[in-house]
């Protein structure tokens, strides 16, 4: 928000009260968040946890343990034993089954059309001669692209946590080393870990951005940026490209996983957050070389 | 040119040699000198594909010219857009709206994106701004619900936020009823009387000819003409009309007069007057002598469709 309020002050020197500068924010978030898509979007991630949830008590329901046959997802299964002990797994369970696919591709679909949407349906001229300054309102785009990330990520960690408390008994957790930690240190994780999650996708969100960019096409925004994802995250198997591994935004996602640990195992989520950043900085950047520079013909 | 640069020092738009090529290499504008008077009402004239569209993109600092200058209000444009844009009003290609937004939350959007306006009187500004196009009742239904006249009053309505200076609009009629089209003159000539310069491109030229005090007219991307209304009507010449029973008698006669292009319709004899001062009374005495008996005799004035028509060519095909 620091960032938002102190270009427009480059932008126009004379001195703007808070509120004239945080004006076209505010309105960014919630033209975004009137959207019938981006309701949608969160009402699928909402209903993830709760089908979850629902087949773990099912599958549970004759006595039988849960888990194995949870999903591919690395530390899903893990948690998916956990459950029925304490609905508080829920939440890491939910994270980490949605950060692979369903999370990002929602991040996809509200950065593409950012721009790219606005342009296709004309809207993007009228905010231009408002006038609302390309470098302001790119920032606004990318601040509440920002911010959907977050709310995206809290939809899934509070509709699992509800779904948890309502379903299954919550107490103490037994972290992945093994020792146990209260119920109130559990949810101070959750919080931390849901931050990391959310954070995990800002990468993603500049590249969406930047893709939003290039084109007229709301629509062709969206599909290249969830393209990019896809291949992104079938390049992170592919063995004999292990070079590069590092350097793939997915590569680090479930890292999160560290933040169970006793104590605390900050090393890959460090990294995980510096790549983050790193993509935010060059795809940021491109994203407004282009959008300062570009001809608006639609 | 010499004339024109007595206008530019009280320019509210003025442009040197600006120049549009596409990517692509289409010439959309060429070299275009263009100077609206303060306090006018400048119509921008031109078939379909001539350049105007591009022209007001550039002075609005959504298309970087390929060469030239643009002044808006005196300021430079695009540099200066951030300062100079909060005091114009501009109606671009058609209007365009978020579909799942009121008429009024469309407008406070668009209010929101301009930094220069005061949040405290937005909401007050909004309501005079749908009063003003007629919307009032219309502002809290779905702008996907709008009919293309409403939004097209809805894009108006964006352009009347706030007192502006200037006013740009592409084809503001475009959609609109006949009472809508009606007020809409209406409204430009109220605005014009309150000192708002107003720049509006059209292709209907009575409508230009009853609201705009001077004109310009593009063909192919070039400037052809710009001047005041009264001086483009006048440079076409008018038509000798005769309405007469006996037809063939009145065209020989004007013939041997020097009239030209003669055509002959039903009851009436039309043709070109001969250049230089012809007395039409000589003219009229000229047939009543040589026995025409003569119903009516008068020339009709030339419209601005004609001298548009004359400077633009007939034909219906766009140019590539
Ligand atoms: N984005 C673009 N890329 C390439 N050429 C373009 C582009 N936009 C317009 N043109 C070309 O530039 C020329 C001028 O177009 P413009 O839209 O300015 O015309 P106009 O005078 O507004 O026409 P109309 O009366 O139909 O609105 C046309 O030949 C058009 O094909
Ligand atoms: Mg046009």
């Amino acid at each position: 928000m620091s960032r938002a309020e102190t270009t427009v002050r480059q932008e126009n020197p004379r001195a703007r009260s808070p509120l004239w500068t945080l004006g076209l924010l505010r309105s960014e978030l919630t033209t975004t968040f009137r959207r019938w898509r981006t309701l949608a979007l969160l009402a699928v991630l909402a209903a993830v946890p709760v089908l979850i949830g629902i087949a773990v008590k099912i599958e549970t329901g004759d006595g039988s343990p849960a888990g194995g046959g949870g999903g591919g997802d690395g530390a899903g299964p893990a948690f998916l034993t956990q459950i029925t002990n304490n609905g508080l797994f829920l939440v890491f369970a939910a994270l980490a089954a949605t950060l692979p696919v369903f999370l990002p591709m929602a991040v996809g679909v509200v950065a593409g059309d950012a721009v790219a949407g606005e342009a296709n349906a004309g809207t993007l001229r009228y905010l231009l001669v408002a006038p609302a300054g390309r470098t302001r309102l790119l920032l606004a785009k990318f601040t509440s692209t920002m911010v959907f990330c977050l709310v995206a990520t809290l939809v899934v960690a509070v509709s699992a946590l509800v779904t948890g408390a309502l379903l299954f008994p919550l107490g103490e957790v037994t972290t992945i080393s093994g020792t146990r930690i209260g119920f109130g240190d559990g949810l101070v994780r959750a919080v931390l870990i849901a931050a990391v999650v959310a954070a995990s996708l800002v990468g993603l969100a500049a590249i969406g951005l930047f893709v939003s960019t290039l084109t007229n096409s709301g629509v062709a925004a969206m599909a290249t940026t969830v393209g990019l994802l896809i291949t992104v995250q079938i390049l992170d198997t592919v063995p004999q490209l292990d070079a590069i591994h590092p350097y793939l935004f997915t590569h680090h996602w479930l890292s999160f996983t560290d933040l169970l640990r006793e104590p605390l195992y900050w090393d890959e989520v460090l990294d995980n957050l510096g790549l983050q950043a790193l993509y935010a900085a060059v795809f940021g950047s491109a994203a407004w070389a282009r959008f300062t520079t570009k001809d608006i013909t639609a | 040119m010499e004339e024109l640069s007595a206008v530019n020092s009280e320019a509210v738009i003025d442009t040197r040699g600006l120049t549009k090529r596409f990517r692509g290499g289409q010439l959309a504008v060429d070299g275009l000198d263009l100077a609206v008077p303060a306090g006018s009402v400048f119509g921008f004239l031109g078939p379909n594909g001539s350049g105007k569209t591009t022209t007001i993109r550039m002075l609005m600092g959504l298309i970087e010219p390929t060469s030239g200058t643009a002044t808006l209000l005196g300021r430079p444009v695009p540099r200066a857009a951030h300062s100079v844009l909060p005091e114009v009003g501009a109606l671009i290609e058609g209007p365009a709206l978020y579909g799942f937004l009121s008429g009024r939350d469309n407008l406070v959007r668009y209010d929101s994106a301009d930094p220069a306006a005061d949040p405290r009187t937005r909401r007050a500004r909004v309501a005079a701004a749908l009063d003003r196009v007629g919307l009032t009742a219309a502002g809290s239904k779905k702008a996907k619900a709008y009919s293309l006249g409403m939004k097209q009053r809805l894009g108006l309505a964006s352009a009347l936020l706030r007192p502006r200076r200037l006013l740009v609009l592409d084809e503001p009629t475009n959609g609109l009823d006949p009472q809508g089209m009606r007020e809409i003159r209406s409204l430009v000539r109220e605005l014009a009387a309150d000192g708002t310069t107003v720049f509006l491109s059209s292709h209907l030229l009575d409508e230009i000819e009853q609201v705009c005090t001077h004109a310009a007219v593009m063909a192919r991307g070039r400037l052809i003409v710009q001047g005041p209304v009264a001086e483009l009507a006048a440079g076409a010449r008018g038509r000798l009309v005769v309405t007469t029973p006996d037809t063939a008698d009145a065209a020989r006669v004007l013939k041997e007069l020097g009239v030209t292009g003669l055509t002959v319709a039903e009851d009436r004899v039309t043709g070109e007057l001969p250049p230089g001062d012809a007395d039409l009374a000589d003219l009229n005495a000229a047939l009543v002598r040589a026995g025409v008996r003569v119903r009516s005799f008068g020339v009709e004035r030339a419209s601005l469709e004609d001298a548009f028509v004359a400077l633009t060519g007939e034909g219906f095909d766009v140019a590539g």
